[in-house]
């Protein structure tokens, strides 16, 4: 019978994608492109050696922003800051790690530990508003990453630009050497493609942390049971509101290695090209993988997987805004599904209760 | 029930930031990165099968990858894209164009990307793709790059620069002869420093005329928000607060944005009595804006035409020819890449005073400040 629910629960994310690729194949019929030919084109190009680095490196922040989000999701959080808490922590943790030169792992150390303390910091304030007066966290969050942005622009611009560059852009000094993250192409044998970041490590052990705080402590406990149901959680002594807020800063706390992948693996500053919109898109990741570390990570791969290979699509006259069409098909086809699977599991267990009863 | 409620609507919310974040930006998470040692590989591209196909008459082909806002910009991108279409016209070339999505941090796999399937000449369009350049250039010699607005460092990409100041600083002097109220403004796209290129020229350029005269400075957006160069309602809102506040002329270098400012004048004429003016930028906006919304034409007193167009189509026709060199070139009132417009005929009256002025810059006796004091 458990089994049979676990099946059923997995279907879902299975379903979702065929659909979602059904309905992308009537569109490219629909204007006049072969939908088997272009899945090939994208499959070949997005199976080449520097795509598969590519799809790795891009799946890093997305695995850890959508960890972030679900940190919250499980205990019914709805952290929608991730965007501008990453951005923060990740200019803050650029500035201050550009500014000595220590032994590299003690200085990525230090810019891991500046990124998780920034960010968290920005995402307590969220914690400390609904706590206190009460303004719910989709509401202020949406606001903090506005004032984010905001003091991002200004910031970089007139407090962490680099003194003395005649850069079009403001940016931050370069992180010296014993900041930049070794690749790890040496590892694996990968001399002749990218640089893959060694960031991917981090991520692994992020994912099994997760698992660990969320599965086996106690307040992992909490923030479950609080999820499931509130009250219930209240009346056995649980405290929301010292919840709410440890929920909130480890969400940022998370959040604040989002950006890290790209900093110390490519971009070694912060500038204009930082990568934005991770913080978002993690909530997807989030959403498709249940909030589970293994699905995430699934989640975090196929998107990363999608965007990376629709890039050939516009060489091949196919407009590759099909593939943004398709992430979004997938989202809402699978919460739609979940919540069928929620249902049928729902009431399968209502039925084997009664016939308990029964017998 | 009101608890399910709220779920929902909370979920509702989501879904629509979800929505967007995948329509603005899902490429974000695309960072990077090309060091490509190896040669390049074959793909299968249109572009390529047609080469492999027909061996002898292998056409030049060209990939133009465009900057954010892409197509549609009515200003940088579509000056860019109209140098690339005209030159796979007349020269007969393959062309593909790509744009990149979101922050468009995937600038050198896109460059890449053309360079693999066998493109002669790749362009850049925008100064952010200089350190992708870098990168992906030296890795492919025998083809041809180009970046505008920008420079790059290996042998065979082209930086292809412009004066911007000193087509502004006649812009200055145009408005400078035209205010009736010793009034003018400015209205800049994105606060920082290439466009303040424009604003300083125009500054000197108005007060070359008469240093009493007030100048209006409004920006649509600050850098890093780059939604300053394609925003139509901000744009006629600053050029309206300008207007109403006694400035008969404005200048912008805004692309997009610029339209709002037209709107503007148009609104600001028609309700006061006493007409206004707007000055373009990239475009002889005259026949560029007023085509497109003809009720504007008679509000735009003339253009500071910055010529994409041209130095793309000279860099696809010196492909072509096997001429095409690396290096910087400058684009400015002397080679003529950078001019005053005089499209309607508004600025006849003044047209020796214009032309004196651009004589002295050419000549050396003025020299336009670029950047901020």
């Amino acid at each position: 019978m458990k089994l049979r629910l676990r099946i059923a629960s997995l279907s879902a994310p299975l379903i979702a994608l065929a659909i979602s690729f059904g309905l992308s194949s009537l569109i490219l019929l629909f204007i006049g492109k072969d939908p088997v030919e272009t899945f090939q084109i994208m499959f070949e190009y997005g199976t080449k050696g520097k795509s598969i680095v590519s799809i790795i490196n891009r799946s890093i922040p997305l695995y850890i922003s959508a960890i972030a989000v679900a940190v919250g999701f499980k205990m019914g959080l709805f952290n929608i800051g991730v965007e501008g808490q990453y951005l923060m922590g990740s200019l803050i943790a650029a500035f201050v790690g550009s500014q000595f030169s220590i032994i590299t792992p003690i200085h990525i150390l230090f810019i891991i530990l500046i990124a998780v303390s920034s960010s968290a910091l920005w995402a307590a304030i969220a914690g400390y508003l609904k706590v206190k007066k009460g303004i719910h966290e989709v509401i202020s969050t949406i606001m903090l990453n506005y004032i984010g942005t905001g003091l991002i622009s200004y910031s970089l611009t007139n407090i962490f630009d680099e003194p003395g560059s005649d850069y079009e852009l403001p940016r931050t000094p370069e992180l010296p050497e014993s900041g930049k993250m070794p690749p790890l192409n040496n590892l694996f044998n990968l001399e002749d493609l990218q640089d893959l970041h060694g960031f991917v490590f981090v991520a692994i052990i992020v994912g099994i942390f997760y698992y660990w705080l969320v599965w086996k402590t106690t307040l992992g406990f909490d923030l479950r049971i609080t999820g499931s149901n509130p009250v219930a959680a209240k009346f056995s002594g649980i405290n929301p509101n010292r919840l709410i807020v440890v929920a909130m800063v480890t969400s940022g706390g998370f959040a604040g290695l989002v950006g890290l992948g790209p900093l110390l693996g490519y971009f070694h500053r912060f500038t204009i090209d930082f990568p934005t919109g991770l913080g978002f898109a993690g909530i997807g990741v989030a959403l498709l993988g249940r909030n589970h570390p293994f699905g995430m990570a699934v989640g975090a791969l196929l998107f990363a997987f999608l965007e990376r290979s629709s890039q050939i699509l516009d060489l091949n006259d196919v407009p590759k805004e099909i593939e943004q069409m398709m992430q979004a098909f997938i989202l809402l086809i699978v919460v739609v599904f979940y919540e069928i699977i929620r249902r049928f599991i729902v009431k399968q267990q209502i039925k084997d209760a009664s016939k308990k009863v029964e017998t | 029930m009101t608890r399910m409620k709220s779920k929902w609507l909370v979920l509702f919310i989501v879904f629509g930031l979800i929505l967007t974040a995948c329509g603005g930006g899902s490429d974000d998470a695309a960072e990077e990165e090309v060091v490509a040692e190896e040669p390049a590989e074959e793909l299968d591209s249109p572009a390529t099968t047609a080469a492999a196909a027909e061996p002898e008459a292998d056409p030049a082909s060209i990939c133009l990858v465009l900057d954010i806002g892409g197509l549609g910009d009515l200003s940088f991108n579509d000056l860019a894209y109209s140098g690339y279409e005209k030159a796979i016209a007349d020269f007969g070339m393959e062309g593909t164009f790509l744009e990149p999505d979101g922050g468009g941090e995937n600038r050198g796999e896109l460059l890449e990307l053309c360079a693999e399937a066998g493109n002669d000449l790749i362009i850049g369009n925008g100064f952010l793709f200089d350190a992708s350049m870098n990168e992906v250039a030296p890795s492919y010699p025998d083809i041809n790059f180009a970046i505008t607005d920008g420079v790059a460092e290996p042998a065979n990409v082209r930086g292809m620069l412009f004066d911007h100041a000193e087509g502004s600083f006649l812009a200055g002097v145009a408005a400078a002869l035209k205010t009736t109220n010793n009034h003018v403004g400015f209205l800049g796209g994105v606060d920082f420093p290439l466009i303040h290129e424009f604003e300083q020229g125009f500054i000197a350029g108005v007060q070359a005329i008469n240093p009493d005269i007030v100048i209006e400075i409004g920006y649509a957006s600050v850098a890093p928000d780059f939604s300053g160069f394609n925003d139509v309602v901000k744009g006629k809102e600053i050029a309206l607060a300008q207007y109403e506040s006694g400035a008969d002329v404005i200048y912008h270098a805004a692309g997009g944005t610029g339209t709002g400012m037209f709107e503007a004048a148009k609104e600001v004429s028609e309700s006061t009595g006493t007409k206004v003016w707007g000055i373009g930028v990239d475009f002889d906006q005259y026949y560029q804006v007023g085509n497109a919304l003809p009720e504007l034409q008679e509000y735009i007193l003339s253009s500071m035409v910055k010529s994409v167009d041209v130095s793309i189509y000279n860099a696809a026709k010196q492909t072509v020819e096997g001429t095409f060199e690396g290096g910087i070139l400058v684009d400015n009132l002397e080679s003529g890449g950078i001019y005053l417009s005089y499209s309607g005929g508004y600025i006849d009256d003044i047209k020796d005073t214009i032309e004196e002025y651009k004589a002295k810059i050419i000549a050396g006796e003025i020299d336009p400040p670029s950047a901020r004091p």
